[in-house]
């Protein structure tokens, strides 16, 4: 053993697999998650895009990696006080318990946006009005059912909700609801091959690797449409079907159509956990993620000797940027603690 | 009634509840390549028409994929079938294609007067 310890704070990907990496190096690691088990947002997820790898498949190796004995996994406590003492790290837990490290990883991940925030939406007006994880939720349950327990024959997904938009507050781009929202096109289609799916989007934003390409299927094979428009307000009809207006902007034509179901693709938000943590700590950051202590390099170092960041509690990434994200996290603690005898 | 000054606007919405997509499904059918478009804009910003009248073949073929077919006819009747529009395209759609078969498709509905 290196004598050194860790703290992680997060079980989602970001902290899994930092702490894989920094126990393989022989630190001693502790990771605390609020929750009663470790995986974070992949949970929830069935599919993961662009691929559709099975999400099951990513939450098994990564679980099967806190088996290493150098790390101690402390699910189910919440840590609500993080400083510093001297060359030390303290944190201290909702339960009494408190722990000290040679450093510690913020690995506190995101927030999906509270959609009923764009009250025009309709969403917890109108219970065909759904978010992408309620909707990622019917998938995995394997069936998608309206609220009158239908089999929708036309769904509108809606991508930017809670993104690019200043009146609540978040002016960036989520990143992955696009590609995210392609991937619930498919989806619905492959279940439901008869009926109509269609995207409202204000920019198609392809940035991964296949993106662009699952993009393409999407309309080659699926026949999945895309609307550039945003969707200004969501009504509900008489037999309890969703009414949509939007402008076609492409066409330059007001548009309109009744869905059996809108799925609001909601953006990600800064954690409870990154947001308080970081203010204890004088962390900066916009829209309330943490800012790494530099844009080009030391992304994953703080402006607090022993703090490190990795994952989305810095910003909107992708799983696979996170878990590459993690990775160079755990590198830089360890390049940290080398030089801190 | 000359002197009252109010009349009836057609309205001018894309409904998609109303809008017949037989025709485009029958393009597609045709011309497969249709639905690798992207919506850049390449065709229209090359196309020789366009530079002389308000044709807009990238507008057009995104109408018709709407079902909203009133007037286009006359619209097509623009293109001067001159390609330069599929030397550009960047997803290879076969452009030139498209606007023969939407020709053809919509001549054949006003013959028939019946949708398709």
């Amino acid at each position: 053993m290196s004598g050194k310890n860790i703290i992680i704070i997060g079980g989602g990907p970001a902290g899994l697999e930092a702490a894989y990496h920094l126990a393989l190096h022989d630190y001693s690691v502790t990771l605390i998650e609020k929750e009663t088990e470790t995986g974070g947002h992949i949970r929830k997820d069935l599919k993961l895009f662009p691929d559709f790898t099975d999400a099951s498949e990513v939450r098994k190796e990564l679980s099967d990696k806190m088996m290493h004995p150098n790390i101690d996994l402390k699910t189910g406590i919440c840590v609500t006080e993080l400083f510093q003492e001297g060359l030390k790290w303290v944190v201290k837990c909702d339960n009494g318990s408190s722990f000290i490290s040679d450093a510690v990883l913020l690995a506190t991940g995101f927030e999906t946006f509270d959609a009923t925030r764009k009250e025009e939406l309709g969403y917890g007006i109108y219970d065909n009005v759904i978010t992408s994880v309620e909707f990622e939720g019917k998938l995995k349950e394997g069936k998608i059912l309206t609220s009158s327990g239908r089999v929708p024959q036309r769904i509108a997904f809606l991508n930017c909700v809670g993104s690019r938009d200043e009146k609540v507050g978040n002016l960036y781009c989520s990143r992955v609801c696009c590609i995210n929202g392609v991937k619930l096109a498919i989806s619905f289609k492959e279940m439901v091959p008869d009926a109509e799916a269609y995207c409202f989007y204000i920019d198609m934003r392809m940035t991964g690797q296949h993106y662009e390409e699952l993009y393409r299927t999407s309309q080659e094979k699926y026949g999945v449409t895309y609307i550039r428009g945003r969707i200004s307000e969501a009504a509900a009809t008489f037999d309890n079907r969703i009414q949509l207006k939007s402008e076609d902007t492409l066409a330059c034509l007001p548009l309109k159509m009744a869905v059996d179901m809108l799925v609001l693709m909601v953006g990600m938000e800064a954690s409870k956990s990154t947001r308080i943590l970081s203010a204890q700590n004088g962390i900066p950051g916009e829209y309330g993620f943490a800012a790494g202590s530099g844009i080009n390099f030391r992304d994953n170092l703080t402006i607090k000797a022993g703090l490190f960041l990795a994952g989305t509690c810095k910003r909107p990434l992708s799983f696979q940027e996170t878990i590459a994200d993690a990775g160079a996290a755990a590198v830089q603690m360890m390049d940290y603690l080398k030089d801190e005898k | 009634m000359k002197e009252w000054g109010y009349k009836i606007s057609t309205p001018r919405v894309i409904d998609l509840d109303k809008a017949d997509t037989a025709r485009y499904a029958k393009l597609v059918e045709e011309v497969p390549s249709v639905k690798k478009c992207i919506m850049c804009g390449a065709c229209s910003a090359t196309c020789t028409a366009s530079n002389h009248t308000d044709f807009s073949f990238r507008q057009c073929h995104l109408l018709f994929r709407r079902g909203q077919v009133v007037n286009l006819s006359v619209e097509l009747d623009k293109c001067m079938l001159c390609g330069k529009c599929k030397i550009v395209c960047p997803q290879g759609v076969n452009t030139r294609a498209i606007i023969s078969t939407m020709r053809i498709i919509l001549s054949d509905m006003n013959n028939r007067n019946t949708p398709l």
